[in-house]
């Protein structure tokens, strides 16, 4: 498409026609190049790992002892993470595009900073400023796991408010006498929904591979088991956590592939996780729909 | 008031005017800033109260709990200032290996055609594999390159050669640079694309119409488009391996040298009792660093803000 775009752009203008024509033929060279780097490179672990494994130990991870429970605390404390991450930073992220849009860098840094931020430290003085009754739940974790999730949860969110004309709908919605929560719900989330998957999905990812929070708060989740566990059988250590991987990859490309078939056909701005592609106006009306 | 000559009246009759909306507009003012409200306090208690009181025990001693800098004399010192370069060197090298080629990988998914399946595969890869971490990861990269790895019996195959009859082992700092990779690069691809994905093409095309060749183009409008945000990336990575502690825990059992590893000894009592206090002097240290760099961040993303909109 981008390659018709650019023939077209020359056929009006024709001097630097030639320009973009022979720079995509001599792309692909490098770009293979670093594409085929990068394949060997994030590929032939995860092939040793399924190697070592073996197939058989992928059906044995269901059936071992501690499992059942290890999984099951991952899965609520992402579940309530998730919510509370959504809950708190899409009426946050919302706001701050519609009404304080001079704070975005300051919250761009603040979000960034739990990446930044050592876990072991933050987790230290979480559990010296936590009250008793927190201390004693494993659901503390998901409290602090919000924090965590909040630079990828702000990126994606940002992305998919940039993707459309926000104030425009919501002024648009609130002349039509909707009130804040009916225009949150039924317009604002709708048009972010690629946006919010993909923030649930990185959140989950986070809190299902997440180790050294809980293992310093000594609560078994499922990477805590995943070490436990390793002393008794490698391989079906491996194979549980491989299948944590592929099952969030998988999941993820099902929720990009879906929400931008979705946004091609509203014609809108697609959404990739933290990215808006965003067509020119000028290339756009010289693409050939 | 009123009779006030007529160049008096234009000013009067302004603030008369305006006059209702300054404290209107203070008061709205004060209220837009409710919204952030709960982000705000949910930070305050999660991110920066726990920050303090690690500041303020790394002021204490740890039996007594009277006020001391006595724990910054011994973080400063020995093992733990050792601990303290090797972190630095490895974040640093980890920032800028894994940043240069992970902006050619998103470089080269940017100029793949748009809703790409490759591309698609690529970003979403990378979401999960910046999150991977710890043992798992130590596992992949001990199956792959350990004394019985596979890629270790191809090239012994290939070449003949044991590598690890030749200095290499994946167990000290350079294997940990290695497998930091793993998470390294896809970070820096998420971070990145959406800096990419601000260079108009419109400003290329101006650039050609101008004589501009592919060179001339990064050298003097893209590169200098991208390079607050390049850097800015760059700092980021620095600081996600500085803060890694699972995966060269797990890798090395705990023996190599880094700052994280040896607070989460200190913290789990493994290394002497009473000295949790030491830990919470390192873990001060590590956020004054980081502090440093989050201010150059800052900076930069406030020069790149300038350009990508």
């Amino acid at each position: 498409m981008a390659a018709i775009a650019s023939v077209e752009a020359g056929a009006q203008t024709p001097a630097p026609a030639a320009g973009p024509a022979t720079r995509r033929r001599s792309f692909p060279v490098w770009r293979w190049a670093i594409l085929l780097i990068a394949g060997a490179f994030f590929l032939i672990p995860l092939w040793a790992g399924v190697q070592f494994a073996g197939l058989k130990a992928f059906p044995d991870v269901f059936k071992q002892s501690g499992f059942v429970s290890a999984i099951g605390l991952s899965l609520r404390l992402a579940v309530i993470t998730t919510v509370l991450t959504l809950v708190l930073m899409v009426p946050t992220t919302v706001y701050v595009h519609l009404r304080l849009p001079q704070i975005r860098p300051i919250m761009e840094a603040i979000t960034i900073l739990p990446i930044v931020i050592p876990p072991i430290v933050l987790i230290i003085g979480v559990l010296k400023v936590a009250p008793g009754f927190l201390l004693g739940t494993p659901y503390l974790l998901a409290l602090v796991y919000v924090i965590l999730a909040m630079p990828f949860a702000y990126r994606s969110l940002d992305a998919g408010l940039r993707s459309f004309d926000l104030k425009t709908m919501v002024e648009a919605s609130n002349s039509l006498g909707a009130g804040w929560s009916t225009t949150l719900w039924r317009v604002v989330l709708p048009n972010i929904r690629t946006a919010v998957l993909s923030a649930t999905v990185l959140t989950v990812a986070l809190v299902l591979g997440e180790f050294t929070m809980a293992s310093l708060a000594l609560y078994v989740t499922f990477p805590v088991w995943i070490v436990q566990f390793e002393q008794n059988s490698g391989p079906v250590s491996v194979a549980a956590s491989l299948l944590a991987l592929f099952v969030t990859w998988i999941l993820l490309m099902l929720i990009v592939a879906v929400g931008g078939r979705s946004a091609r056909k509203r014609g809108g701005a697609q959404v990739a996780l933290f990215t808006v592609t965003r067509q020119d106006v000028s290339q756009t009306r010289g693409e050939p729909e | 008031m009123a009779e006030n000559t007529a160049q008096a009246v234009v000013p009067e009759v302004l603030t008369s005017g305006a006059r209702p909306s300054p404290v209107s507009t203070s008061i709205r003012g004060a209220l837009r800033w409710l919204g952030i409200v709960p982000f705000g306090v949910y930070v305050a208690l999660g991110l920066a109260a726990p920050t303090i009181a690690i500041a303020v025990a790394a002021f204490r001693n740890s039996s007594t709990g009277a006020f001391t800098a006595s724990n910054f004399n011994t973080a400063l010192k020995g093992t733990y200032l050792l601990g303290l370069k090797t972190s630095l060197l490895l974040s640093i090298a980890t920032a800028i290996v894994p940043g240069i080629f992970g902006l050619l990988l998103a470089y080269a998914i940017y100029t793949a055609k748009r809703g790409n399946v490759l591309r698609q595969v690529v970003v979403t890869a990378s979401g999960v594999f910046a999150n991977f971490g710890g043992v798992p990861l130590a596992f992949l990269f001990i199956a792959t390159l350990s004394t019985t790895g596979i890629v270790t019996g191809w090239i012994k195959d290939i070449f003949s050669v044991d590598i690890w009859n030749h200095g290499f082992t994946l167990y000290n700092t350079s294997g940990v640079f290695i497998v930091y990779m793993y998470f390294q690069i896809p970070l820096m691809v998420l971070v990145i694309l959406p800096a990419l994905e601000g260079l108009r093409p419109a400003w290329r095309e101006a650039a050609q119409n101008m004589g501009a060749g592919t060179w001339q183009y990064w050298r003097y409008v893209g590169g200098p488009v991208l390079l607050p945000s390049f850097l800015g990336c760059l700092l980021l990575l620095f600081g996600s391996a500085f803060s890694a502690y699972a995966t060269a825990e797990a890798l090395t059992g705990g023996t190599i040298a880094l700052t994280p590893i040896q607070i989460g000894a200190l913290l789990n009592g493994n290394v002497l009792a009473g000295q949790e206090n030491l830990g919470y002097a390192l873990g001060l240290t590590m956020i004054v660093i980081i502090a440093i760099v989050m201010v150059i961040y800052t900076i930069l993303q406030r020069r790149a803000a300038r350009w990508l909109r």
